[in-house]
């Protein structure tokens, strides 16, 4: 539930939760075990195959909702089932109270229903004096505990078995063990007498199925079974999102929901009802069956045509499994009542600005949500348009306003880059290039997790020219895109780059017009400051007149090319420009292996230990995984593995400033993960991740040297 | 190995990955001999097993002492197998009924019934469940034995989904996917089998071709 007030208040229930340990301890272990068990449980399919099926099907169903609607209540209607529309999620508990009323039930039981916590049903009937039991374990856990669920799936994956074991102490008025195994025998028995004595039995519904008016429920516990056969009345709870066409449809889905859910090939139960069944319990022997739809909001996000992507969301919660954000604060710090990126998106369209007002920055735009999305939905291009639309409706701040200003103007911005070397020159630590201290004035002390780097003494621009040879019958023509960290922080990495792409007999240009690729600016909501900088980098690069444009930084370079096509795709004074561009951007060591074929001749053969940090704008936003591995392998260099080496490093550029405490939690991991290899030197392809692992390790002591990877290639040349 | 044995293979390894037991029979009266069986080897309250021994609050608890003998539901059978089945029973004072599940709602030991299909790629089996007695059986009873014929086991949902459609719109129905035993995972992450339905299931793979 998000009750803070300010971005303040919310720092600090995000504090509280970095402190809890269990549930750090217990994030880790279930992000680690995911992976796994998510990649066995795909072994041998084609995920992204089907999850463009579920796409492509799921955004038809969303373009016919409301005929889908009309032919499912006449199919489930011909089958004795009493069909309902609520506009508003009041509208909903209102419609389901007046059939308990009606019907005269006392007792509910439940199965899980993320939609019923949407509307917050339980509390809307028990101020009815309706006794509503939750039926998963989970669940009923937390509604013991008067809390919300932390995960969609895996709603008590926050507490402990003592917290349980006290609980059901608590419940049964009898001393309990905390052994899971018997924590749950107890469940089966208290919660077997209500079913035994409820009228009513609420589900939710995972698909609404209109050419036969079933739904389906998938559940593990097989609670839904019973919650829709014991009690007299069953009302379904289900959003208009779950109408899908066919058969066919649902099984699709199926083939990935489970997967992508729990890493299970399937869940135990996929209960599937149509109509009104036998009920022995009913007066005349036949359920009184009911299906709720709810549209609070979703004909609406439908016919958007940002927004309507979201409806493709099958409520896996695969999106927080793989959120190094969500690993490190939980869901009910990383979300409303809907939680994980999803979470932050859908906390803003059912729950209202004011509650997503603080919670939508709390994205790091690492991507690994939408790499798992069993619909396909870019999350994390959604959560800045909803960063961007509230900043709209509120008023930018003014930190995002002075950005804009600045970057629009590329002289200016440089300006001040040059002046910042002077301004810092008072806290520069003699050699080692970090700063001394941090200036106060505009650092918080949370930063102290991590040195940070000074601005260099000649940035890149000026350089360049040294560095630069005549190649006389040269086998490309590139332009370098360097980006402002490569720039102006770590020209060297640049010139290392210039360096190895001439030595392959390259020749290089540094376009001198380029400027901020213009992803900080979208991350914090400037949308049309990062499209006014696009522009000006498009025309800056001039695409016709390169082979291929080389980019260091992993980050502009996915900017430049998905991010641009998102920025300007539909701009038809630029689009043809920017998709040139696009096609040519290639990153450092993609063109070396793929491009130049890069071969062990070239390269001393014995080199230093070596691990890697793969950028998540590299490995996700470039798609660029084998690569970088294979250089290292054929430059010489020692390379040994670690774990999790495509998991963020936690710095996400403004993300680093605005949440200090997550992104070092997200660092620490990554660091225990690279300090564990034993290697003597640490390599990835973005600066930005260089900027934040070298000061990370120079912080924490440790000896690994941090360096991009164009500098430890040059240094391996024979 | 032909394509079909293939297929009752992974549906074997997909059925045990998730604790099924999967039994391979020649005929119905092998299916029975295996339930009499399980059910003799069972302790004599197994309910027990299934939250009994557990401190449970006055209401929960009274439902323990409304189970006095091991009983066995067989809803959905031929007269002809069902006369054969009660006919072990008696011979080990087992009672077998096929009707009146809500008067044992505290639970019974095994349920026994007829499986419409079987998934192999997940290991599930598909069981028509119009009949709330059917319904109940597979879900108070403590230990879930499914007959399956080999000539209605397919290799991926799609390949059922014509006959599925079909059961859709028979009219009012309530169909199954069951894959493996009642189960969560909500404490801690740590698995644990039987939370509201069966603790075991066991899948009999019937010759039938």
């Amino acid at each position: 539930m998000q009750n803070a007030k300010d971005m303040k208040g919310y720092r600090g229930e995000i504090k509280d939760a970095l402190d809890n340990e269990f549930l750090r301890g217990a994030m880790d272990k279930f992000a680690v075990a995911y992976r796994a068990n998510r990649a066995n449980a795909f072994k041998g399919m084609d995920v992204e195959g089907l999850i463009g099926e579920i796409a492509v099907a799921k955004d038809a169903s969303t373009a016919n909702l409301e005929a889908l609607f009309q032919e499912f209540k006449k199919n489930a209607e011909a089958n004795g089932v009493q069909v309902h529309l609520a506009k508003t999620a009041g509208e909903a508990n209102e419609i389901i109270a007046e059939i308990a009323r009606k019907s005269d039930c006392k007792l509910v039981v439940k199965s899980k229903s993320m939609t019923a916590e949407e509307t917050l049903l339980n509390h809307h009937l028990e101020d009815k004096n309706i006794e509503v039991v939750e039926t998963d374990l989970g669940e009923w856990i937390i509604q013991l505990r008067h809390e919300g669920p932390s995960h969609m799936v895996m709603p008590a994956i926050h507490l402990s078995r003592d917290q349980v074991a006290d609980l059901f102490t608590d419940v049964t008025k009898k001393p309990q063990t905390n052994d899971p195994q018997k924590l749950v025998k107890v469940a089966r028995r208290e919660l077997r007498e209500k079913y035994v004595n409820a009228d009513m039995g609420i589900s939710g519904a995972n698909f609404a199925i209109a050419e036969t008016g079933t739904i389906a429920v998938v559940t593990n516990e097989g609670n839904a079974r019973l919650v829709t056969t014991l009690p007299r009345v069953h009302v379904a709870l289900c959003g208009l999102d779950k109408l899908t066409p066919t058969l066919h449809d649902a099984l699709r889905v199926l083939k990935v929901l489970p997967r992508n859910a729990t890493g299970q090939a399937l869940t135990s139960y996929v209960t599937w009802v149509t109509g009104a069944n036998e009920c022995a319990a009913a007066q005349d022997g036949k359920k009184e069956m009911h299906i709720v739809f709810l549209d609070n909001g979703r004909s609406a996000v439908s016919k958007d045509p940002v927004f309507s992507e979201v409806l493709r969301c099958v409520r896996c919660g695969a999106c927080a499994n793989v959120c190094p954000v969500y690993r490190t604060v939980g869901g009910h710090k990383m979300g409303h009542i809907y939680i994980g990126a999803i979470g932050l998106i859908l906390t803003y369209l059912f729950h209202g600005r004011d509650k997503a007002r603080n919670l939508i920055h709390n994205c790091i735009n690492c991507q690994a949500c939408k790499q798992v999305c069993a619909g396909g939905i870019d999350l994390p291009k959604i959560i800045q348009e909803v960063r961007a639309i509230i900043q709209d409706e509120d008023g930018h701040k003014t930190e995002g306003k002075l950005l804009s200003a600045v970057m629009k103007n590329r002289r200016m911005f440089h300006s001040l880059l040059r002046a910042a070397k002077w301004a810092q020159k008072p806290v520069k630590q003699g050699s080692t290039g970090f700063m001394r201290h941090l200036p106060m004035l505009f650092m918080q002390e949370q930063q102290a997790f991590r040195e940070l780097p000074v601005i260099a003494e000649k940035p890149f621009r000026d350089t360049f020219k040294k560095v630069k040879k005549t190649v006389a019958k040269p086998r490309y023509k590139v332009a370098l895109f360097s980006g402002c960290v490569q720039d102006f922080v770590y020209p060297e990495q640049a010139e290392a780059m210039v360096k190895v792409l001439q030595s392959y007999n390259v020749d290089v240009e540094f376009p001198d017009a380029q400027s901020c690729c213009g992803l900080p600016l979208q991350m914090m909501g400037e949308l049309k400051a990062a499209k006014d900088v696009a522009v000006s980098n498009v025309n800056a690069m001039d695409p016709s007149s390169y082979d291929y444009i080389v980019v260091g930084c992993a980050s502009c370079g996915s900017f430049l090319t998905e991010g641009y096509e998102n920025l300007l795709g539909a701009d038809p004074t630029i689009r043809v420009k920017m998709k040139q561009l696009s096609d040519r951007v290639v990153d450092f060591s993609s063109f070396l292996v793929d491009v130049l074929g890069a071969s062990p001749d070239e390269f001393k053969s014995f080199g230093k230990s070596t691990t890697y940090h793969s950028p998540c704008h590299l490995c996700r936003g470039m798609g660029v995984e084998e690569q970088p591995r294979a250089l290292m392998r054929t430059a010489g260099l020692d390379y040994r593995p670690a774990e999790e080496e495509d998991v963020c490093c936690g710095f996400g550029g403004t993300f680093s400033v605005k949440f200090p405490e997550e992104s070092k939690a997200i660092l620490a991991n990554k660091l225990k993960n690279v300090d564990a290899t034993g290697a003597e030197m640490l390599l990835t392809d973005c600066p930005g991740c260089v900027m934040q692992l070298r000061g990370g390790a120079a912080a924490k002591g440790l000896k690994v040297q941090v360096k991009h990877m164009a500098e430890a290639i040059a240094d391996q040349l024979k | 190995m032909s394509d079909m044995s293939k297929v009752y293979d992974l549906f074997r390894q997909k059925a045990e990955a998730v604790s099924a037991v999967v039994t391979e029979i020649g005929s119905i009266a092998e299916a029975f001999d295996y339930v009499v069986d399980i059910c003799d080897k069972k302790e004599a309250c197994k309910l027990l097993v299934a939250g009994c021994e557990e401190n449970l609050s006055d209401k929960a608890e009274a439902l323990c002492d409304a189970k006095q003998e091991k009983i066995i539901c067989a809803p959905g059978f031929s007269k002809k197998d069902y006369a054969a089945l009660e006919k072990r029973c008696k011979e080990k004072g087992f009672v077998l009924i096929d009707s009146g599940m809500r008067g044992h709602l505290a639970g019974i030991d095994i349920g026994v019934t007829h499986c419409a299909a079987g998934i192999a790629e997940t290991g599930s089996i598909v069981v028509d469940s119009d009949s709330e007695e059917l319904r109940l059986a597979t879900m108070i009873s403590e230990f879930h034995v499914a007959i399956l014929p080999k000539s209605k086991v397919v290799a991926d949902s799609y390949d059922y989904e014509a006959d599925f459609l079909k059961r859709l719109k028979k009219g009012a129905n309530y169909q199954a996917f069951i894959t493996g035993a009642s189960r969560t995972a909500d404490i801690e992450r740590v698995l644990a089998i039987g939370v509201h339905g069966p603790l075991e299931l066991h899948i009999l793979l019937l010759e039938d071709n």
